[in-house]
């Protein structure tokens, strides 16, 4: 036991740990963050403030629980198709066995996929939100992302309601290939049967959104929009400046790039997400 | 036939072989006698070798097979099935012509096709000129406007892929590469004439899907189509760029392991030794699995194939 342990300040008021798993955060551990300017604010206070830094408006990465929990009213969801989890179907190993893999990361995350789906309503409207989890191997796509976003939109197109989709994933889960690459086509071939049915689909990219999931759904939706600092590009800033052989330039593939070239409508602050949904959705519905 | 042809580590035997037949027929040209049963010896060692070798590849030699340099490219199976009937082509309407991605309407035995795909170049200038293969966004809006023009006048559409990845550069993100081959895959699912795509040689990631969404999609036997390269995948899983092998091996990539998946709907063969082996047996081979597949989708309604393409594309991987 440690020095700390012993002292009668750190001594638990209750026995036991009692929060469950299932409602840890993808914030920082412990009580305090530390702003990236070095501020240190509680985290109670970051919570309130949507995960934004009050001071330099820093939005700290979050999950899929923060955004339903922004998102819908009073918290309240069904969760879509939560019951889908990875399989290894090519058997794949590299210096670790795809199914360890899965094992361990849902263990430590206590989620089932790098997405959840779930059917609410924000502001009174009907909804079908899906989002990426970037703590579950990167947020990477494998079958369980595209096979869960394709119910999402299934659901949507039930409910004649909009649906929102949320990246934050480094692209392509590897582990699964082929079939990772082909849930780029399996969520388009879904969009091209939710445009037919004319039901908005909004995109909302967040940091970061890369490769394949940009290559594909990310930027096809009828609004483009996404938060302020994130990383979005196709191929990875490593890759690139190790391709021309020279630095990248200040700001390049942030969400203020992509705007200025053309690719997004526009940039939304997460304190004012609910509220500009609201305001999108009453565009398209009335 | 070329003269000067390449040879891989793996098939230095046949190459060996090649050179003996050479050397009896130059004894023989001298006036020699007895080469005859020599050569017949040889030519049904030069068999029985090729075979063993092309019957055992390894998901990796097939890699290697998919990048040799004297693989056919998309333009020599575009003059060759066309009989030369070919206008390729240019231009975004937008930016510029990317060398990378080559098109136009080519004639079939009297048919209008709009054959299209990656094109690499075969010596330092050309690589440089046709960017490896590499196509920017413009290339891929490129192909989308052909594909357009192909709808617009009812002719089939025929993809032809062969690229190491979709070029990750500076003015590619500018201009959206990501957009470019997300706008494909939509554009394409809907497409109202039938449209196959076939994998020639080398079918990596989002740069090739993005001229790969069709009602047939199609592999050459010694090609590879996956979501990396098994050397980008080495260097990131392993950390290192010594286990490519491994890779390719985990990585499932292969005609075979690709239709067993259902991710793909056919398997070409190639001539023993390989396309580059004996192209004009490749070129004609690859001419009738083209008309075969267009007169067969051409029996379905429009509406039967869009519904039966995004029905395809919806199911995979489940």
């Amino acid at each position: 036991m440690s020095q700390e342990a012993k002292n009668p300040w750190f001594k638990r008021k209750l026995k036991g740990i009692i929060t469950p798993s299932t409602e840890k955060k993808e914030t920082p551990d412990g009580f305090w963050y530390k702003t990236p300017t070095g501020d240190v604010i509680e985290k109670t206070e970051l919570k309130n403030n949507f995960y934004v830094t009050p001071k330099e408006g820093y939005h700290v990465r979050i999950g899929s629980k923060e955004y339903f929990e922004i998102i819908f009213d009073d918290n309240e969801f069904t969760l879509i198709a939560e019951d889908l989890k990875p399989v290894d179907k090519l058997n794949f190993s590299d210096k670790k066995k795809y199914a360890d893999r899965i094992k361990d990361t849902q263990k430590k995350t206590g989620l089932n996929d790098a997405i959840r789906a779930a059917f609410g309503k924000t502001s009174g409207h009907s909804i079908v939100v899906a989002c990426m989890d970037f703590s579950f191997i990167g947020g990477s796509m494998g079958n369980v992302m595209g096979e869960k976003i394709a119910r999402a939109i299934e659901l949507a197109i039930k409910n004649k309601c909009p649906f929102l989709l949320i990246s934050k994933s480094g692209g392509a889960r590897m582990m699964e290939a082929g079939i990772s690459l082909m849930q780029m086509g399996k969520v388009t071939a879904k969009l091209t049967q939710l445009s037919m049915a004319k039901l908005p689909y909004i995109s909302f990219l967040t940091d970061p959104t890369t490769g394949g999931v940009t290559a594909s759904f990310a930027m096809l939706g009828d609004i483009n929009i996404a938060e302020p600092g994130a990383l979005i590009g196709f191929a990875g800033p490593r890759v690139i400046k190790e391709t021309i052989g020279k630095d990248l330039p200040e700001g390049f593939q942030t969400s203020e790039f992509l705007l200025s070239k053309g690719f997004l409508d526009f940039i939304v602050d997460r304190r004012k997400l609910k509220s500009k949904l609201k305001q999108v959705i009453s565009m398209f519905q009335n | 036939m070329r003269m000067d042809r390449s040879y891989l580590e793996f098939e230095k035997p046949i190459e060996e072989i090649k050179n003996q037949i050479a050397q009896t027929l130059e004894i023989g040209d001298k006036g020699q006698v007895g080469i005859k049963s020599t050569l017949k010896e040889l030519e049904e060692k030069l068999t029985k070798t090729t075979k063993e070798i092309f019957e055992n590849l390894t998901p990796w030699q097939k890699v290697q097979l998919s990048r040799h340099p004297d693989r056919p490219y998309t333009l020599d199976y575009i003059k060759n099935i066309t009989d030369g009937n070919f206008i390729e082509l240019h231009g975004d309407r937008n930016v510029k012509d990317d060398k990378a991605m080559v098109g136009g309407f080519g004639e079939i035995d009297g048919k209008t096709y709009m054959i299209l795909g990656q094109q690499k170049g075969r010596n330092t200038k050309e690589r440089k000129y046709r960017n490896f293969g590499m196509a920017n966004p413009e290339g891929y809006r490129k192909a989308l406007r052909l594909m357009k023009l192909a709808e617009k006048f009812n002719k089939p559409v025929v993809t032809l892929i062969d690229t190491p990845g979709a070029y990750p550069g500076l003015e590619a993100e500018e201009r959206g590469q990501g957009e470019a081959i997300a706008r494909n895959l939509y554009e394409m699912m809907l497409l109202k004439v039938p449209v196959i795509c076939i994998i020639i040689g080398e079918g990596a990631s989002g740069g090739a899907l993005g001229i790969g969404i069709g009602d047939k999609v199609i592999m050459l036997e010694n090609t590879w189509y996956s979501v990396i390269s098994p050397e980008s995948c080495s260097s990131i899983l392993w950390r290192s760029w010594d286990y490519k092998e491994n890779a390719a091996e985990a990585l499932k990539l292969t005609g075979k392991d690709m239709l067993k998946n259902k991710l793909i709907d056919n398997i070409i063969k190639e001539p023993l030794g390989g396309a580059h082996a004996e192209p004009q047996k490749m070129f004609k081979k690859l001419k009738l699995e083209i008309k075969k597949n267009i007169e067969e989708l051409e029996k379905m309604s429009v509406e039967e194939r869009i519904n039966v393409r995004t029905e395809k594309f919806s199911n995979m991987g489940n």
